[in-house]
């Protein structure tokens, strides 16, 4: 029966950017943000296109009888020098205020992006010069840069929207620029130059849609600013000269009247603080709304939550002393790290997600577990959480969570003591040594911040110490080391001081998540080296955490091999060629080619993908992509339960036998759905 | 008059007048003023910069002092969505408040709390008369840049507190004020003097309308008025005086960036 | 029909005081119909080798000629065509799954719309995925459903030359199995000539006819990929077998061959060792043998055979391989 996954064809829910911007845009107006910056912003407009139609000659009356008078009934501002009313001219000053704020923009904006995109559309040589202009030109403060312009081309409102416009054109620039260098980079931009599609072309095609809603926001900002130097170009004078007149120059008038009547000065900077306002907000509501959809949702939840709480489950069927399957040890020794039922879960708003459950094991003084599994099978989750790492949303549940013997559900993970012990057992090694140690600081200091902090050592102890455990790890010239920073070391160095940082407080367990993925394969073989002899000498246990199916293979003694969140199978890694019995684990072994691997043959493939934790299947998860799946694998999860020679398989249909060429014969359906 | 025409040099060609200038600009001297015959520019610039920088310097220091611990403590109340509303409120203010030009604040601060205007007549409104006639521009002058900045703060000490390092202190078990004051901002410090370089230019140029509003005798006010009254050798003069502070600034913080980032000697490929 | 020839090829990367030859004199020959493996770490160049050879970066020197024409005139016609090592950053988000393949194909070849249209539906089931894809957006597919049309779109360009850089290196396991075996047998359907970049030995063995590996810069091994990897004649070659997890061998090897050189320090790409570059770091070089000195003076050119190594000493070496099985 040949295993096929859910879907195969599409499913047709993905709409065009255009509809999805149009999408992002009602929603934003439905956001409080957005709707105060609605609410602001029709206001404005409806002033701007209704008020002078009805008002302007209205407010253009004098009236001598009335000079310079305070707020009251017949004039809700009070009256200017002229004895003109101040609330029609704020409302009449809408039009023009807003109207040479657009237009300055749609300047500044099509300059700038013209001069953004130079970079690109030029090349890499002129390309950097017309990058480092930008540069230059946007130190300048934009007010300053106005002023100069307007005393180029004069005042009065051509000159000012000319120089407006011009001043935001580098700061535009340097955005656009900053955001195509961002889309360029990815490989679809190399992708369509090598189907020679032209620079232009390019441009227009891949990386404007890319850059289109940021660019967006900050068209509605680039407005606020461009009101906003309007108002402040005609209030100096430089702007609108009379007798036309915008909301700066109201302004300027009822500053020298401030003193009789502060509502003329009020007046206007209220009308331009709403509208700038508005602006702001919305582009701002927008920026959020836009900035949500790209955040990456690992649990998509359908429906009920489909986790099984805590006491309940699956317990493992075995001997209830524990010790199956286990090494041997000392009678009496407590073990290391005992857990028992742990589970992580997420609250969603359609349910709880666990994407790690009813993980059972137990290691002893010295043993080295190995975990494998691929994406989503939770494998990182629960070295974290073993390690009291994570953070809420996520929250960490377990019947049994003990390291050395010391309950760590039961710990306040903030007292002294706690932090301490954990600190001085516990070892990390993460998997990217690039990013996994602090840029800012020194080696020496960052390892030796254990020390000081929790052993009670001064600096010169602790950086002795620091200095003697780099060493331990065979980095040479170590005291020269020590003082230098993250960055002036080599990948596979620094590994080896994140090793060494994990020593620092002679700890009795060394959790290390994927510490050989981002490594080239013989300085890989060096890091592995260093622990397995650290494990030795030091009798310290080691939980090495691996895609990579060979490589725990030959570190480890024992291998746990997880799939969507739970473990599947467990057994001695001496075995695994000759008795791995679930078909997850034999299709991971025999999915990888080694050097027998016969090239005449296809390899062996294992269709579907590996299951989102929040979206797993009835019955066993792994069921829809097996070749030996049953009805009954479709609809109950099988239990872990103990096999003969010291393992545990999760399978209602245990395969026997040595995992060998399967190239060829073996799920070779379904090609399509990976 | 053509006595004068000559004297001023306005009768040799254009190149040579350049020339002339450029000459008198290295040497200091930036000509003198047309509408306060008598008086050089570098004398009435002179005069009135040391206002412009009381003002843009202690607006600018109180910016950084608020702006940085805000920021900070914004980021760790609000981290993995908690706090909702307070992140709300935050956020809201800070576009308000960034969002109302500095002369308009001074404005309205003028009406509320300015003498013999404003409900309360505390604070001089015009004029540098002491520290008191102090309070209303810088405060125009600061609340802007240190909303701004305060978000930025919070923003990249989020982004920052995502990173692997952080992961990797919070192994070695470090207490939460450590964490964010020894690991994190040490590294969110780089977006931050950015921005605080270009706010400090802004402020500057912010320096021009508030003084105007306030009757505050610096550069600013003063140039306005030169612009007004068209007196070119003046303007020319500020302007520069005004490019050469923001060029310096600019400097500064490219120098600062490189001293605290270890890695900007070392370009990593 | 389809021959891919390096000559003497270097490149440059980098501008100003930070440029570095990434590539250094580089003669490397794809067969037509063949596949070569490039094998090397990180930092040994073949990437960017396999990047000029799409002209994505220019050569400094020496030059790459496709059946014996310069590469830049047959580029213009797509002639090579590559696929990238990330799968997420392969394909534009903002554009429909058809139109990034369609824009591979050749105005000239094809010009009507539909006819274009036909072309991709075409090109999807040969890849095995339904033609409704076309319309839809990459948002929801995994990774190697990602690199699958990302094969689609390189081969409607109908290439005589495929470059795959690292394209399994960012997948899963379960799914590398299908990928590889989809890429044999389309290049067995099409008979284009490819260059397969990576660093997994396993898989070049299995996939490719030919291997060469570099070593910073410089090819230091080059044959028919049985022979280079069951008995390898270059120190760094032995090397990365001694070090593949899938070579079989157990974790610790005393008297293994990366036993023999400390863990030394790592070498800066911009300030190459004299002579040959592996010196530092070789088993059978200075650093063991002091008397060895020709490894630090001379560049070691490889001789004409089909299997050939650039090493003074090779076929020297005192410590056997170990057993692979």
């Amino acid at each position: 029966m040949t295993a096929r996954t859910s879907s195969s064809a599409p499913d047709p829910s993905t709409p065009s950017p255009a509809r999805r911007l149009l999408a992002g845009l009602a929603k934003t107006i439905r956001t409080p943000m957005g709707a105060t910056a609605t609410v602001f912003l029709g206001v404005v407009l409806l002033a701007a296109i209704v008020a002078p139609m009805l008002w302007s000659g209205t407010a253009a009356k004098v009236d001598a009888t009335a000079l310079d008078q305070g707020p009251s009934g017949e004039h809700w501002l009070g009256t200017d020098n002229l004895g003109r009313d101040l609330l029609l001219r704020v409302l009449v000053a809408a039009r023009l205020s807003v109207l040479l704020s657009l237009s300055a923009t749609a300047i500044g904006i099509s300059l700038g992006l013209l001069l953004g995109a130079a970079p690109w559309l030029l090349g890499p040589r002129l390309g950097r010069l017309a990058a480092a202009f930008v540069n230059i030109a946007v130190a300048f403060p934009m007010l300053l840069m106005t002023l100069f312009f307007a005393v180029i081309f004069g005042v009065g409102v051509q000159g000012s929207v000319c120089a407006i416009g011009i001043s935001m054109a580098p700061w535009f620039a340097r955005l656009t620029q900053t955001l195509i260098a961002g889309v360029q980079k990815r490989d679809f931009v190399a992708a369509a130059r090598i189907a020679r599609v032209s620079r232009f072309g390019v441009l227009r095609r891949h990386i404007l849609p890319n850059i289109a809603e940021p660019l967006i926001v900050n068209v509605a900002l680039a407005a606020a600013a461009a009101l906003l130097a309007f108002a402040g170009l005609s209030f100096l004078g430089l702007g609108v000269q009379a007798p036309e007149y915008d909301w700066g120059l109201l302004l300027n008038e009822g500053l020298s009247g401030i003193y009789v009547n502060p509502a003329g000065a009020l007046g206007p900077g209220i009308a331009i603080v709403v509208a700038g306002l508005g602006f702001n907000l919305f582009g701002e509501a927008l920026a959020k709304v836009l900035g949500s959809r790209h955040k990456v949702r690992t649990f998509r939840p359908r429906g009920a939550s489909r986790t099984v709480s805590g006491s309940g489950g699956h317990p493992r069927q075995h001997a209830t002393d524990g010790s199956a399957g286990d090494a041997i040890a000392p009678a009496g020794e407590v073990p290391v790290l005992e857990v028992d039922r742990l589970r992580v879960s997420l609250d969603t708003p359609n349910g709880t997600v666990s994407p790690v459950r009813e993980i059972s094991f137990s290691m002893k003084r010295g043993e080295a577990l190995g975990v494998v599994g691929e994406s989503g099978s939770g494998k990182s989750l629960t070295a974290l959480a073993v390690a009291q790492l994570l953070e809420s949303p996520l929250h960490v549940e377990a019947a049994t969570l003990r390291l050395l013997g010391k309950d760590l559900m039961a710990a306040d993970p903030r007292s002294r003591a706690t932090r301490r012990f954990l600190a001085t057992s516990l070892g990390l090694v993460f998997q990217n040594p690039t990013t996994s140690f602090n840029p800012t600081m020194r080696i020496g200091p960052q390892l030796a911040e254990v020390a000081r902090l929790h052993q009670d050592m001064s600096r010169r102890q602790a950086g002795a110490r620091a200095v003697d455990r780099l060493r331990a790890v065979r980095i040479p010239g170590a005291e020269r080391r020590a003082k230098q920073y993250p960055h002036e070391f080599s990948g596979g160095m620094r590994q080896r001081a994140m090793v060494g940082m994990a020593m620092m407080g002679n700890p009795s367990l060394i959790i290390a998540d994927e510490p050989t993925t981002a490594l080239d394969v013989t300085i890989q073989r060096q890091v592995l080296n260093l622990l397995e002899q650290i494990r030795v000498e030091n009798q310290v246990a080691v939980l090495l955490i691996s895609h990579d199916i060979s490589v725990i293979g030959q570190f480890c003694s024992r291998v746990l091999v997880m799939y969507a969140g739970r473990v599947v199978e467990e057994l001695p890694s001496a075995d695994l060629r000759t008795s791995a019995r679930h078909p997850y684990t034999r299709a991971l072994l025999s999915a990888v080619p080694d050097m027998t691997a016969d090239r005449s043959q296809p390899l062996a493939t294992v269709p579907g993908r590996p299951v989102d934790p929040a979206d797993r299947p009835a019955g066993c998860a792994f069921a829809p992509r097996c070749t030996f799946a049953t009805a009954q694998c479709h609809t109950a999860e099988p239990p872990l339960q103990e096999v003969g020679s010291g393992g545990t398989v999760a399978c209602w249909n245990p395969q026997e036998g040595a995992v060998t060429a399967v190239q060829g014969q073996v799920q070779q359906a379904g090609r399509g759905q990976a | 008059m053509e006595a004068r025409r000559a004297a001023l040099g306005l009768n040799d060609p254009i190149w040579s007048q350049y020339v002339h200038y450029l000459k008198n600009l290295l040497a200091g001297d930036f000509g003198e003023s047309i509408t306060r015959p008598g008086l050089s520019v570098s004398q009435i610039i002179g005069q009135r910069l040391p206002a412009t920088i009381e003002l843009a310097g202690l607006a600018f220091v109180i910016a950084m002092l608020v702006s940085i611990p805000l920021g900070v403590l914004m980021a760790a109340l609000t981290r993995g969505g908690r706090r909702q509303r307070t992140e709300l409120a935050f956020t809201s203010s800070s576009i308000v408040f960034a969002a109302i030009p500095e002369f308009i604040l001074a404005v309205g601060l003028v009406c509320l709390f300015g003498q013999g205007v404003g409900l309360l007549g505390i604070f001089p409104v015009a004029g540098r008369s002491g520290p008191l006639s102090l309070v209303l521009p810088v405060i125009s002058l600061a609340v802007a840049p240190t909303v701004v900045l305060a978000r930025v703060v919070r923003v990249e000490v989020l982004t920052v507190m995502e990173a692997d390092y952080i992961r990797t202190a919070r192994s070695k078990r470090l207490r939460a004020w450590r964490l964010y004051l020894r690991h994190a901002l040490p590294n969110a410090v780089t977006a931050t003097l950015t921005l605080s370089g270009l706010l400090l230019g802004g402020l500057i140029a912010g320096t021009v309308l508030v003084e105007s509003v306030m009757a505050w005798p610096g550069l600013g006010s003063s140039m306005v008025s030169s612009i007004l009254t068209k007196d070119y050798p003046l303007v020319q003069g500020i302007v520069l005086v005004y490019g050469v502070v923001v060029l310096v600034i600019n400097l500064v913080v490219d120098v600062v960036l490189a001293v605290l980032d270890p890695r900007s000697a070392i370009q990593e490929s | 029909m389809s021959e891919l020839r390096f000559e003497k090829t270097s490149i440059r990367v980098g501008h100003g005081a930070r440029a570095l030859t990434a590539v250094d004199g580089v003669d490397l020959v794809v067969p037509a119909r063949s596949i070569v493996g490039l094998i090397g770490e990180s930092g040994s160049g073949k990437s960017t080798l396999g990047r000029a050879a799409v002209g994505l970066n220019p050569v400094s020197g020496g030059r790459i000629l496709l059946d014996g024409q310069p590469l830049a005139r047959q580029l213009r016609r797509g002639a090579v065509q590559m696929v990238f090592q990330d799968p997420m950053s392969s394909l534009d988000p903002r554009m429909t799954i058809g139109d990034s393949i369609a824009e591979s194909i050749s105005r000239r070849r094809i010009r009507r719309a539909t006819d274009r249209r036909r072309e991709v539906e075409r090109l999807l089931e040969l890849l095995d995925l339904e033609p409704q894809w076309a319309d839809e957006y990459p948002e929801k597919l995994s990774g190697g459903q990602r690199q699958r049309i990302a094969l689609a779109r390189a081969l409607a360009a109908r290439p005589e030359v495929l470059i795959a850089d690292e394209i399994t290196s960012a997948l899963d396991v379960s799914i590398q199995g299908s990928i590889l075996n989809q890429v044999k047998d389309l290049q067995r359907q099409f008979g284009f000539s490819m260059l397969f970049i990576s660093h997994n030995l396993s898989v070049v063995r299995y996939l490719c006819d030919q291997v060469a590996v570099i070593y910073l810069g410089r090819l230091v091994e080059q044959g028919p990929a049985e022979d280079v990897l069951s008995d390898p004649q270059h120190p760094y070659t032995r090397e990365l077998l001694e070090a593949s997890p899938d070579s079989g061998g157990p974790l610790v090897q005393p008297g293994g061959i990366l036993h023999a050189v400390g863990d030394g320090e790592a070498t800066d790409p911009h300030h190459p060792p004299t002579g040959c570059r592996y010196h530092p770091r070789c088993p059978v070089g200075p650093a063991v043998h002091p008397d060895r000195n020709a490894c630090r003076t001379s560049v070691p050119l490889p001789l004409g055979r089909a299997h050939h190594a650039a090493c003074h000493f090779a076929a020297m070496t005192e410590t056997p391989l170990t057993a692979t099985t």
